[in-house]
């Protein structure tokens, strides 16, 4: 597209404008919005930490933590839960997490020949109340949710920004800092563990306690689980009671059919659990 | 809070996406079944589609400037959303939207530059003044309107159209991928989801341009050119046939197979969403105007003009309706239905003030039409020749006549 043909100027215009061919300024062109790009980067990269004031940012790993040193994962059994809720508000308690919302939850089946019954009142954070179900109930039993800190993780996959990200020692964390908010993540989700936290309004989920697990501590719901029907350990350890477990039980994962490969495994599952 | 029937998971009772997220795919549609239209014109050599060629690329242009806004709104952190297209992380299919976004709107505004170009230089020459400076700055210090270099402007026209056409296929067909490609919703993860979506796309983009072209034939008080109405009524019908045809087969295919979300999608489908879904889109937004666009279509010949006006008229309405419904249904319904498959919750009322309110959403339906007028007073949208006061435009034939371009390329007059 080269420009021969001499321009003539606009009559009674600008004296005479500077004559300049389609292939000159497209070249401007390029390398203004070159320049833009970059000032906008720079820009962008250094937006003030202010904007994202009350944002929860990764929980911090302790000092002279190893993470490579660790693969941990999550084992529930769901036939010791008794379904008191004291996971529910320890976690509440440990995390700051908003009412409404929940970071782990427990939910009750009751099942029979005829159908099936599951709820979850507010998370299972005040307990069950009594049930009346519409069929001869011949099984009933509770199982604890959170994130699976899968392995395979859509969450992080539909992340625009790699907001989601996971550890070397197998966890899967949000940064609040960088998160926009646009609840992909909530929406890829296939275990309802996400959730846009209405305070920070960027997306939230269980973090197993990172803040305790890289200081040797165990997760809040682990720790005050009456019955230890939630346990947590590092496949990496010889001789970790959680390790055994999944390489010698029988352990199921959720929704195994999506090929999330979720490390959160539940000792002897019910096909009714979803 | 929602009323949850069955059992939905505790996080699983909001709807994160909201009207916005219901205007996005709207506004992007308009902007890819637009350009489809000046493409069957340009590229595809539909001589008769000329009266509205202009104004579908004026159309698809306008509606780009705005797409991006729902996005921005919806955002929990707006502030942070340039870090989408700076720091984009490529397994998201979210995090394409920067390069799809910027790379149509820069073929869209070099391809609006150059079908404008000749008038842009001819208000150069016309006006005096602050006017004079601004057409100056729009013709980019290049005056020349030789024969040749028409035929240059041309050539540019059909390459950018041959590239902007799979562009706007592309920008609109991710967003349809977006949905598909979530495995955790059975109502939205299927491959047909893009086709859907740019299917609907055409018929939206083709149903308000009949609408536009009948408000602009009104305006300028001149008849409606009826080869051209004919013609958008035809694609019309043939799109909104694609469109029907792809939404039931989605659904039948899932009702035949009794997939496991099947039970929960059709209780779906028959509680929740059976206004929106059954009635509004299949039976308002897509039998009746299926019916009554095949009476245009079949009965073309015995049809008087302002019949032919009026059916083709309400079917492009109904159609905009049908289309805005899909977008409801499809982004709204699959979160009114628990990721457990086992509840679903009661409907979603948008708030009608706030970032994602329904002003809103009606602000940004109305904006695209301020830029269309503003477009209009600046350079004008009618074809080169018929605008008020325009001196007649000659014919500027390439080298080698009309057959070295192709016919209808760019808005010569024979």
């Amino acid at each position: 597209m080269d420009d021969r043909t001499p321009c003539p100027a606009p009559t009674g215009g600008p004296s005479t404008p500077r004559v300049l061919g389609r292939r000159a300024f497209l070249e401007d062109v390029l390398l203004l919005s070159g320049g833009a790009v970059v000032f906008l980067a720079g820009a962008t990269a250094a937006a003030p930490a202010a904007a994202a004031e009350g944002a929860a940012s990764a929980p911090p790993a302790a000092e002279g933590y190893q993470p490579w040193e660790h693969r941990w994962a999550y084992l529930v059994d769901p036939e010791r839960c008794i379904g008191c809720g004291s996971c529910v508000r320890a976690c509440s308690a440990e995390n700051h997490v908003p009412d409404g919302f929940f970071r782990t939850w427990v939910e009750r089946y009751v099942t029979g020949m005829d159908g099936t019954s599951v709820d979850s009142p507010n998370g299972g954070k005040d307990g069950f109340p009594a049930l009346q179900v519409a069929f001869v109930a011949t099984k009933s039993f509770f199982v604890p949710k959170m994130c699976n800190h899968c392995r395979e993780t859509p969450c992080i996959q539909v992340c625009p920004v790699g907001a989601s990200y996971r550890t070397p020692d197998g966890v899967v964390l949000v940064d609040g800092e960088r998160c926009i908010g646009c609840a992909y993540c909530v929406q890829a989700c296939p275990f309802g563990s996400r959730f846009l936290s209405p305070e920070t309004h960027t997306a939230e989920k269980c973090t197993w306690c990172y803040h305790r697990i890289t200081r040797g501590l165990r997760p809040a719901c682990v720790e005050v689980c009456p019955t230890g029907a939630r346990a947590f350990g590092d496949l990496r350890r010889e001789g970790d009671p959680v390790r055994h477990a999944i390489e010698h039980d029988r352990v199921a994962v959720l929704q195994p059919h999506l090929r999330t490969e979720p490390q959160c495994f539940y000792l002897h599952l019910d096909g009714e659990v979803r | 809070m929602p009323q949850i029937s069955g059992f939905a998971f505790p996080n699983d009772v909001h709807v994160w996406w909201s009207l916005m997220i219901v205007m996005y795919p709207y506004i992007t549609g308009f902007v890819a079944g637009a350009f489809i239209v000046t493409s069957l014109f340009h590229l595809f050599g539909r001589a008769e589609l000329r009266p509205v060629a202009r104004l579908a690329m004026a159309t698809s242009f306008s509606f780009l400037l705005v797409a991006s806004l729902p996005l921005q709104l919806h955002l929990g952190h707006p502030e942070r959303g340039p870090l989408v297209l700076v720091t984009p992380h490529f397994t998201s299919a979210m995090a394409g939207f920067g390069m799809l976004y910027g790379g149509y709107l820069l073929i869209l505004a070099l391809e609006v530059w150059f079908v404008w170009r000749r008038e842009i230089v001819d208000r150069a020459r016309r006006s005096r003044g602050a006017a004079r400076a601004f057409y100056a700055t729009l013709a980019l210090g290049t005056y020349d309107t030789s024969p040749e270099a028409l035929a240059v402007d041309h050539r540019a026209i059909a390459v950018l159209a041959g590239i902007g056409l799979p562009g706007a296929c592309m920008l609109h067909g991710y967003v349809g991928f977006i949905f598909g490609a979530i495995k955790a919703n059975p109502w939205w993860s299927t491959p047909l989801m893009p086709i859907i979506f740019l299917v609907s796309a055409a018929v939206s983009g083709i149903a308000l341009l009949l609408v536009l072209y009948q408000v602009v034939s009104k305006l300028r008080g001149r008849p409606a050119d009826q080869p051209c109405v004919s013609s958008l009524a035809r694609w019309l019908w043939l799109f909104l046939i694609l469109t029907l045809s792809l939404e039931l087969l989605e659904i039948l295919v899932m009702a035949y197979e009794r997939s496991d979300s099947w039970l929960i999608i059709s209780e779906l489908i028959t509680t929740r969403l059976e206004l929106s879904y059954v009635t509004v889109q299949m039976i308002v937004g897509g039998l009746i105007p299926m019916i009554l666009l095949a009476v245009v279509v079949l009965m073309n010949r015995y049809l008087h003009p302002r019949v032919r006006n009026t059916l083709s008229t309400a079917a492009a309405l109904l159609c905009l309706l049908q289309v805005f419904s899909m977008r409801w249904n499809i982004v709204i319904g699959g979160q009114l239905l628990s990721k457990s498959l086992r509840g679903l919750r009661s409907h979603y009322e948008p708030e009608l003030f706030g970032r994602e309110g329904v002003l809103m959403a009606l602000a940004l339906v109305l904006a695209p039409f301020a830029i269309l007028w503003i477009f209009d007073r600046v350079l004008g949208i009618d074809p080169p020749g018929q605008a008020d006061g325009e001196p007649e435009a000659h014919a500027a034939a390439a080298p080698g006549g009309a057959a070295a371009t192709g016919p209808g390329l760019g808005d010569v007059h024979p």
